[in-house]
């Protein structure tokens, strides 16, 4: 293992801690825009199939390329809207005049 | 250069963070999604401007044509899609980051063709194309056993788990073979090709009413996938956002399967629903008979009574009877009735879908409580109102060991002074398990679309 994998294990590692610690407090309402949420940063991927299909010469390059491109930014464009459309009907409207909020 | 790149990276990783943070609170969970996609924007755009000066002429064009159709099917298909078909469109998504991972990973492999890669980068590679295919071709299977596309009922074969564990051997051999002998492009395919096949031979077995954690589980290991793209390509980006969606989506998958009452052992490989009727002759409902009642009868006993709690499940949904049910109950409040609802951790298809239908018909947020909140009242409630709901108040999940979802926390709608259902018909639920509390003597029927009967209900409750 090169110092450099060392180093970029280390944040894997880091990194997955803080995975398993900033979701742990959600609560159940936020389950479906969570999973939705976070499947739309997955879509970074997009920055590998950029790197990917930048350098294509071959067709086979080309195809893989473009099919890769394609797919990261449905996943990550369709990911971030569609959580946004379920997001919007959370809006606050406790000013409508609900008395007792539970606790 | 390569400083800013890693700064800029790193100010990317700060805001997914923040980002699923924020989204862990109802008041900043819109915010939260706005701050990842910021993170987003910020990281794409940059490597763009790092590339600038090495793209081909091929790989310009495929960059922009693939982004520009891709952006145009995620928004065109994100914004058109119903609210109730929203689990499906989550897996298609999962799908096609799955896919892309899979594929950067052949992309990488394929570059260094005949020789053995670097154990270093060809380890992470190859991970990629195993757990992006696998998750490529599950959320395939899934959407379209949500979509109703093929049965939602699992689908068996004699000797099955035999099967995949071979598979899955045979596809550690071929990774070993590449990592140390040769990666010529038949072995890429060929282990390409097993991976898919491999997707789908493990989703298909599990049951319909499952899917959710399933898609929650393949949505974590298209993180995964990504994070070892990310080593693969020696990325800090791809690495920090797959690990949190991975590590993340683990923690979300552990708690969808609590909150079912099962092992997420259970849930994968239990092939789960497949049995229809309990084998108990005698606790088993058939030869019972149900006490249908009319929309004014019902309508009646709603109208006079102090307190109910609404159970709304998938049914609802699929009838698309949010806004009649709003307007039931805005009715009953308006009588002095008390109302409130109990939300199940998986009504709808996945924890929280029943919160985002009926935030959509403005039903207010204090009114939605969650099971343990609930479950203690029902017993000084005069009626529960269950919406298109079934196997989240089959009392067999209490009562009968024998049952596939015994264990399973439920509802306690059963222990409400009357019970009234509203249903399509006399089928099972999504579990393909008979329901008892259909035959209690407290019970009243009423069959038809859940929209229908609601609207029939507002009707009767305002001449009462």
């Amino acid at each position: 293992m090169s110092e450099q994998t060392v180093v970029l294990f280390t944040y894997f590692v880091l990194t997955a801690f803080i995975g398993f610690e900033v979701i742990s407090n959600v609560p159940t309402i936020l389950h479906t825009p969570l999973m939705s949420g976070s499947n739309a940063i997955h879509g970074i991927i997009l920055v590998g199939a950029l790197l990917i299909a930048a350098n294509a010469q071959t067709s086979l390059q080309i195809v893989l390329g473009l099919l890769a491109v394609f797919m990261a930014t449905v996943n990550v464009v369709g990911g971030f809207v569609v959580t946004d459309r379920m997001l919007e009907m959370f809006k606050a409207k406790q000013p409508g005049g609900e008395k007792g909020k539970e606790q | 250069m390569i400083i800013a790149t890693e700064l800029i990276y790193l100010l990317a990783a700060v805001l997914f963070i923040l980002g699923l943070q924020f989204l862990s609170s109802p008041r900043s969970a819109r915010h939260g999604n706005w701050i990842a996609s910021a993170g987003m924007v910020l990281a794409v755009a940059w490597t763009v401007v790092v590339l600038r000066g090495s793209f081909t002429a091929a790989g310009i064009i495929i960059c922009v044509v693939g982004f520009v159709i891709g952006a145009i099917v995620g928004v065109v298909s994100a914004r058109r899609v119903k609210m109730t078909a929203m689990p499906q469109m989550v897996a298609i998504f999962n799908g096609a980051g799955g896919g892309a991972a899979a594929l950067v990973g052949v992309s990488a492999l394929l570059n260094l063709s005949g020789q053995h890669p670097e154990f270093q980068t060809g380890f992470p590679e190859v991970l990629a194309v195993i757990i992006g295919g696998i998750s490529f071709a599950g959320s395939v299977i899934a959407f379209l056993k949500l979509q109703e596309l093929i049965t939602g009922a699992p689908i068996t074969f004699p000797g099955q788990h035999l099967v995949n564990g071979l598979l899955a051997l045979v596809i550690l051999a071929l990774a070993v073979v590449l990592l140390a002998l040769n990666s010529s492009i038949v072995v890429i395919t060929v282990l390409l090709a097993l991976v898919l096949v491999l997707g789908v031979t493990f989703v298909l077995p599990i049951g319909g009413a499952d899917m959710p954690v399933v898609i929650s589980m393949l949505n974590a290991c298209t993180g995964l996938a990504v994070a070892a793209s990310g080593f693969a390509l020696n990325n800090f980006a791809l690495i920090v956002a797959g690990t949190l969606v991975g590590a993340s989506g683990t923690v979300l998958t552990r708690k969808m399967s609590d909150a079912m009452g099962r092992s997420l052992i259970n849930v994968l490989f239990g092939a789960f629903g497949q049995v229809q009727v309990s084998a108990e002759g005698g606790t088993s409902a058939a030869g019972h008979t149900v006490r249908s009642g009319s929309a004014e009868d019902i309508g009646t006993l709603l109208a006079y009574s102090r307190s109910v709690i609404i159970v709304p499940g998938y049914g609802l949904a699929v009838a698309q009877g949010q806004h009649a049910l709003r307007e039931l109950a805005d009715l009953l409040e308006r009588r002095g009735v008390e109302v409130k609802y109990a939300i199940h951790p998986v009504a709808g298809r996945m924890p929280g879908h029943m919160n985002v239908l009926l935030a959509e018909a403005n039903v207010p947020y204090e009114q939605l409580k969650e099971m343990d909140e609930i479950n203690d009242e029902f017993k000084q409630t005069d009626v529960a109102l269950v919406v298109g709901a079934n196997d989240v108040v089959n009392p067999a999940a209490r009562n009968s060991p024998g049952s596939d979802i015994y264990g399973m926390p439920i509802l306690n709608a059963d222990q409400a002074r009357n019970v009234v259902i509203l249903k399509r018909s006399m089928r099972p639920g999504f579990a393909g398990i008979d329901n008892e509390l259909f035959y209690d003597h407290r019970t009243i029927l009423l069959f038809g679309d859940a929209k229908e009967s609601l609207t029939k209900l507002v009707a009767a409750v305002k001449v009462a």
